[in-house]
């Protein structure tokens, strides 16, 4: 089955339903393709409140995030096609999607990919010890709780305190789970504190900062593990092994955007500008695929831009803007986009690497503002107006940094 | 003492600090408005939260419905809800925003679900569901026989 249009949307997330939302809008025809069942994206297994706040003012879970969302696609004239995996995207453009149809080669013109993040495994973290079974990703975990049902064992540990760690602390607590505590390798928390207070401390769950799992025991079934506490450098300190007999260790330790399709396209990694469009013009990135973002709502707002964009792109054919490159500066982690159009407004997404108290957030020397309380957890977003950016026309490229105050 | 904690009143998340003295209220800061003092007055005193968990379902198209409290309930309460949660077991269908649990643990809180669940599949094509439109889930899983084989032989002998 061959189909034609002119934006294809790939991931049928918070993303990606705003993006295929906003191209539709735009007038342009679009498809939106979702590899799982139904569309929601991660939304669907957050039944936690905290969504919701930005966009529509209350506060929501991730389904009902989700169902008010897919409400808005479903007024547009989007096409979703659910149960389709990209198998391979080509220049043309074309994608060659496996459905329950058969295959499908989709014409598009412009590609708005919002395919998600992965969670990072367990084999990269090199932790020694044996491999039996009971040990989770995070969003794992959360998927069988939430969504099958099924609990995963009888007493857990989490590795990381990232959100989605904190969040599943509470989730196992509140199911009968009982939860030993929650490993972090940093001097600091990974997620947002109103998680530490609320997931954590609301039930006498310990935080173990500074400690990592140091040693997996049991064949077959999770018999324990041994956390140690960590010098500067990350390495394990002698004498400070603590052993917990467990049956299940759930690990929060980082997402990594899915952009596997796309590599052949971008060999030096994807980098996008305040347009959302990659340095091959007809690819357009939103959501987690990008980078990893805090707030659905933040999610949903750019990926409605993207899908303006790529519409536009896809009706038009602009020649793809020339663009200031931005280049990370002292206490800069995480920064996104990775060039700007002088004379657009751009939204800056910023994060820094340890916690800073008071700071002067700058770009090059069109833009400063400070700011309190910076967080690694909390990404920072920054309004440049056109005035600013116009600016930058001049610089071969321009420095964002933080300044400890 | 002096109890630290961000306030959760708004994405803004300003770290208050109540100083307690006799298990009272001595000051609060940190706040930026007037609802960042009543937050940190109840997180003190009582402090609430919105409960969120799932419940089981009979013959539906997920084995759960996820649920939360309408309003926030008192953080003491919540063991004590979740074993009424745990008790309860609901027949699909089951719409977006029905109350479950009126009234539940005599909070004023309203035990709500967050999403929708349809009788099982096979059963339901001709109800409307967002989440399942166009996703199999309503759709018999024969509905196409052979075609994906066929086509799947065709495209690939076509390049």
């Amino acid at each position: 089955m061959k189909v034609s249009v002119d934006v294809a949307v790939v991931g049928g997330g918070a993303a990606g339903m705003a993006a295929a939302k906003a191209a539709a809008e735009a007038g342009a025809k679009t498809l939106l393709l979702e590899r799982e069942e139904r569309l929601g994206g991660v939304l669907d297994q957050c039944i936690h409140p905290g969504f919701g706040l930005h966009r529509y003012r209350e506060e929501l879970t991730g389904p009902e995030f989700a169902f008010r969302l897919l409400s808005e696609l479903e007024r547009t004239k989007a096409e979703v096609v659910t149960g389709a995996t990209v198998l391979a995207v080509r220049p043309g453009p074309e994608l060659l999607v496996a459905s329950e149809k058969g295959l499908i080669k989709v014409q598009a013109r412009a590609l708005v990919w919002a395919a998600g993040a992965r969670e990072r495994p367990f084999g990269p973290l090199l932790i020694p010890g044996t491999r039996p079974a009971g040990i989770f990703t995070a969003g794992l975990a959360q998927k069988l709780v939430n969504i099958h049902g099924l609990l995963p064992g009888k007493r857990a540990l989490i590795l990381g305190s990232g959100d989605i760690g904190l969040i599943m602390a509470r989730r196992l607590h509140l199911e009968g789970i009982e939860v030993v505590g929650v490993a972090e390798i940093k001097p600091f928390p990974g997620g947002l504190l109103r998680n530490v207070v609320q997931c954590l401390e609301d039930f006498g769950i310990p935080l173990f900062l500074r400690h990592t799992v140091a040693k997996i025991h049991g064949h077959k079934r999770l018999s324990g593990v041994t956390i140690m506490e960590v010098d500067e450098q990350g390495q394990p300190i002698p004498d400070t092994e603590k052993f917990f007999a467990l049956d299940t260790l759930v690990l929060s330790v980082g997402l990594i955007p899915e952009v596997r399709p796309l590599e052949p396209f971008f060999p030096q990694g994807v980098m996008v500008n305040n347009l959302f469009q990659s340095a091959v013009p007809w690819i357009f990135f939103a959501g987690n695929a990008l980078t990893v973002f805090d707030l659905v709502d933040t999610v949903a707002r750019i990926g409605e831009e993207a899908g303006r964009n790529a519409a536009r792109y896809a009706q038009e054919k602009p020649p793809k803007p020339k663009a200031v490159p931005l280049r990370k500066g002292q206490n800069v982690s995480v920064l996104v986009p990775h060039e700007v159009i002088p004379g657009e407004p751009a939204h800056l997404f910023l994060r820094v690497p340890r916690p800073l108290s008071r700071a002067t957030i700058r770009v090059a020397d069109v833009y400063a503002k400070n700011q309190v309380s910076l967080r690694p957890a909390e990404m920072v977003e920054i309004a440049l107006p056109p005035e600013a950016t116009a600016e930058l026309a001049q610089l071969p490229q321009a420095e964002v940094e933080v300044i400890p105050a | 003492m002096i109890r630290e904690f961000p306030c959760v009143s708004c994405p803004l998340g300003c770290l208050l600090r109540v100083k307690l003295g006799d298990g009272k209220i001595e000051w609060i800061e940190g706040n930026r408005c007037a609802r960042g003092e009543a937050y940190a007055r109840e997180e003190i005193t009582d402090p609430k939260r919105v409960l969120a968990t799932s419940v089981k379902v009979l013959g539906g198209d997920y084995p759960l419905v996820s649920v939360r409290t309408d309003q926030p309930i008192p953080k003491r309460l919540i063991p004590e809800i979740m074993e009424v949660v745990r008790k309860l077991c609901v027949e699909a269908p089951v719409e977006i925003g029905q109350v479950l649990v009126s009234n539940v643990a005599g909070t004023g809180a309203n035990l709500i679900a967050t999403r929708r669940v349809l009788p099982q599949a096979g059963k339901t094509e001709d109800l409307p569901n967002a989440f399942s439109r166009s996703t199999g889930r309503d759709r018999p899983q024969d509905l196409y026989p052979l075609a994906k084989e066929e086509s799947l032989d065709e495209k690939d002998a076509g390049g």
